[in-house]
């Protein structure tokens, strides 16, 4: 701003251009100066504009919450691997695993990218095979197990064949078996409930014990 | 890239791709280029978290990389792209406008596009189908060949465009359009088929046929090419917009037709950043006006003519009958008119009076501008000074003698409006952070009842599935309490508020930085 007073009586403030020129008259009173920043809310003089409501902004409103949603679910919503509690739970192994900071959880197109970014992909869980798999992902190694798993089927249709002593119920859980490991995603949760003893939603924990019984209140918890 | 910038940037990414993503944009955005090693370690982020957002950043066009500084032998270098990142903020304006102009397959292909980075077509052609045959009723199904007529009509109009090749050693070609010859060639491949609806008693069934189609589509052919949304034919579209309403509100609606017959004629011909549309004959316009306008000849002529003579609005420049639109002048006219009405309705309509008259009249003294207001000397002289506060006016002396002595120069106020559309614009960026703080300060302050009635809700889906009574239904929705309804009810009222300004406020962002843009490429 205009230069300081260098003051010996000079009255209010004295400044290097002539402020009769900008248009503050002899003697007026100006405002105080401000010592502070400004508030943080300020009061407004004007209220402003109200907002445009209508069918186009309620459509691109519904949009845009939608598009935020969706794009949570997507795997380009990266998030940090949650430390794992103490110890190795049973459940671990047929439970939704938590992503983990090594693999990423979409296919780009490794072409298109530097090498050093390449990291293993998650192959998801129901191909029966390890949880993740090493560079890069083809589709010659799915393929292969899938064709493993067709010899294996007509192997033992052959077998089947051969033996007449194999029971009728055998056969059909073999070819349920078959079906199943033809079978895409919808069938992930039920595999595992074939393989394991326990019924999943039956599948408890441990970690409520202890808070349900109200019964026999005379009795002393320890 | 302004700090605003950079804030804004950094909310866009959390909100879409999570804080990790977020936090190595913003680190990226405020350094400049850097390489991988130099990321993990200023950022303190494990090695794989870091190579994974980067991919979630170059997928989505935000991030570009090329070999390093020191040449062909350094590490890749990584840049992030500040533009590209606020157009997340325009992604509802775009899939309504593909709505408005190829309806819901159209809108469906642009969405899965933006919301992915980049696809190859015959996925978007499949995710598409699979999405419409879901909505519909049941027993039909969307055939992949409408979807297909659909992209190609997107590609034929330049909103869909070929992400450019990258070269071997990982520099990235400059996605212009020169550079990329083939950017709007689709590719010859056919797709044969029909959405399928996920439904768990079908999947038996479909089970070896899914998997056989499944296989054969995989390899489609049109591996490697992946398409992008194509974001300048968007703004072209905007542009032509606000342009043909200003002329309709200005003068009337046959005039603002004709504007638009002479855009859309030059649409695909016109470059963005051109100032000006081809040359266009009026004969040429006249048989390409919609034919529920029948205007006879001598009467387009007067109409052109009005239009030149309009200062404000679209301007011809035309020798007779070679009338071209000049775009330029009419964005600088938009930008003009958003800058007067944001005086006004900050400061009131005589400070606005004053604002355009400075505008108009280039530099004004002290005195003159309280005689042209009509403004009494006092209130002209306080609201001159709030403007000069908020630094929308500015002081310009001029001396007149070599010592600048103050006693002998003059003091003009003047608006400079090139400058003040780039505060205005900067102001724009801050409001629209802002908002999206307070809307996610909001979510959180109630994330316990937000979470509590989500549960409720599926609660009421699951029993209501299950065929239960009215009763049961009566008293789940009664776990909710009546003050924690009206809660509810007025945080939903709050955040879609805060949305819909977000929107709107977009709109302004869209004409201050097509104005700058424009008087950039000189």
């Amino acid at each position: 701003m205009a230069g300081l007073g260098r003051g010996r009586g000079r009255g209010k403030g004295y400044m290097s251009f002539s402020i009769e020129a900008v248009g503050i008259g002899k003697g007026e009173n100006l405002p105080p100066s401000i010592l502070q920043p400004t508030p943080l809310f300020p009061p407004m003089e004007h209220k402003p504009v109200p907002l445009v409501m209508g069918e186009e902004a309620e459509y691109m409103l519904a949009l845009k919450q939608e598009f935020r949603g969706n794009m949570k679910t997507l795997p380009f919503y990266v998030r940090q691997a949650v430390s794992k509690k103490d110890v190795e739970r049973y459940s671990d192994k047929y439970q939704n695993s938590e992503p983990s900071d090594n693999t990423i959880e979409w296919n780009p197109d490794w072409k298109r990218l530097p090498k050093e970014l390449r990291i293993r992909v998650k192959k998801p869980l129901k191909e029966n095979t390890s949880l993740s798999v090493d560079t890069p992902v083809d589709p010659k190694p799915s393929k292969k197990t899938r064709v493993d798993k067709e010899e294996i089927i007509h192997k033992l249709e052959t077998l089947e064949k051969k033996e007449e002593e194999v029971t009728s119920d055998e056969g059909e859980k073999k070819k349920q078996e078959e079906e199943q490991q033809d079978g895409e995603e919808e069938y992930d949760e039920e595999e595992f409930e074939e393989e394991t003893d326990y019924i999943m939603s039956y599948f408890d924990n441990g970690e409520e014990f202890g808070g349900d019984s109200d019964d026999n209140m005379d009795e002393a918890i320890y | 890239m302004t700090a605003q910038e950079v804030r804004l940037c950094g909310l866009l990414l959390q909100e879409h791709f999570g804080e990790v993503v977020e936090r190595i944009g913003t680190h990226l955005l405020r350094g400049g280029a850097q390489n991988l090693r130099t990321i993990a370690n200023e950022t303190n982020t494990p090695l794989d978290l870091v190579k994974k957002s980067l991919c979630v950043l170059v997928q989505h066009g935000a991030c570009e990389f090329g070999s390093g500084r020191r040449g062909p032998g350094s590490p890749v270098e990584y840049r992030a792209n500040c533009e590209r990142v606020l157009r997340v903020l325009r992604y509802p304006r775009y899939i309504y406008t593909a709505k408005t102009l190829y309806g819901d397959t159209g809108e469906l292909i642009v969405e899965e596009v933006l919301q992915r980075g980049h696809m190859t077509m015959s996925n978007t052609v499949k995710t598409v189908a699979d999405r419409l045959t879901h909505n519909m009723e049941e027993g039909r199904s969307m055939e992949y060949s409408e979807v297909v007529s659909a992209f190609s009509k997107l590609v034929e109009t330049h909103f869909l465009q070929r992400c450019p090749p990258v070269a071997e050693m990982g520099t990235a070609a400059s996605s212009t359009t020169p550079s990329n010859p083939d950017c709007y060639k689709l590719p010859h491949v056919t797709l044969i088929g029909r959405g399928k609806r996920r439904r768990s008693s079908d999947d038996s069934e479909e089970q070896r046929g899914g998997k056989k189609a499944k296989m054969e589509v995989e390899s489609c052919g049109d591996e490697g090419i992946y398409w992008q949304v194509n974001f300048e034919r968007f703004h072209q579209h905007f542009r032509d917009q606000a342009v043909i309403s200003a002329v309709a509100s200005k003068l009337d609606q046959t005039s603002s037709e004709i504007v638009r017959t002479m855009l859309r004629m030059s649409e695909v011909t016109t470059t963005q950043t051109a100032a000006y549309t081809q040359p266009l004959s009026a004969n040429e316009i006249f048989r390409s006006l919609p034919p529920n306008y029948s205007i006879s000849r001598p009467i387009l002529d007067q109409y052109l003519s009005l239009l030149v003579d309009d200062p404000v609005g679209a301007d011809l420049d035309s020798p007779p009958h070679i009338p071209t639109l000049n775009l330029q002048r009419a964005l600088a006219n938009l930008a003009r008119a958003t800058l007067e009405s944001v005086v006004q309705e900050r400061f009131g309509s005589r400070s606005a009076r004053i604002f355009r008259l400075l505008l108009r009249k280039r530099h004004l003294e002290q005195k003159q501008v309280e005689d042209f207001a009509m403004i009494p000397a006092k209130e002209a002289k306080d609201m001159l000074y709030t403007l000069l506060s908020e630094n929308l006016v500015q002081l310009q002396e001029i001396p007149k003698t070599p010592d600048h002595a103050p006693s002998r120069t003059f003091y003009l106020y003047t608006v400079n409006q090139l400058p003040t559309a780039r505060l205005l614009l900067q102001h724009c960026y801050k409001t629209v952070a802002n908002l999206i703080e307070r809307r996610l300060f909001e979510t959180k302050e109630n994330k316990r009842l937000l979470e509590k009635s989500q549960r409720i809700e599926a609660i009421l889906a699951s029993l209501q599935a299950s065929g239960a009574e009215p009763e049961q239904l009566t008293e789940v929705e009664e776990m909710i309490t009546a003050p924690e309804r009206q809660q509810l009810e007025a945080l939903r009222h709050h955040i879609n508020k805060l949305d819909s300004t977000e929107n709107q406020v977009d709109e302004t962002v869209f004409l201050l930085e097509s104005y700058i843009f424009s008087t950039k490429t000189k």
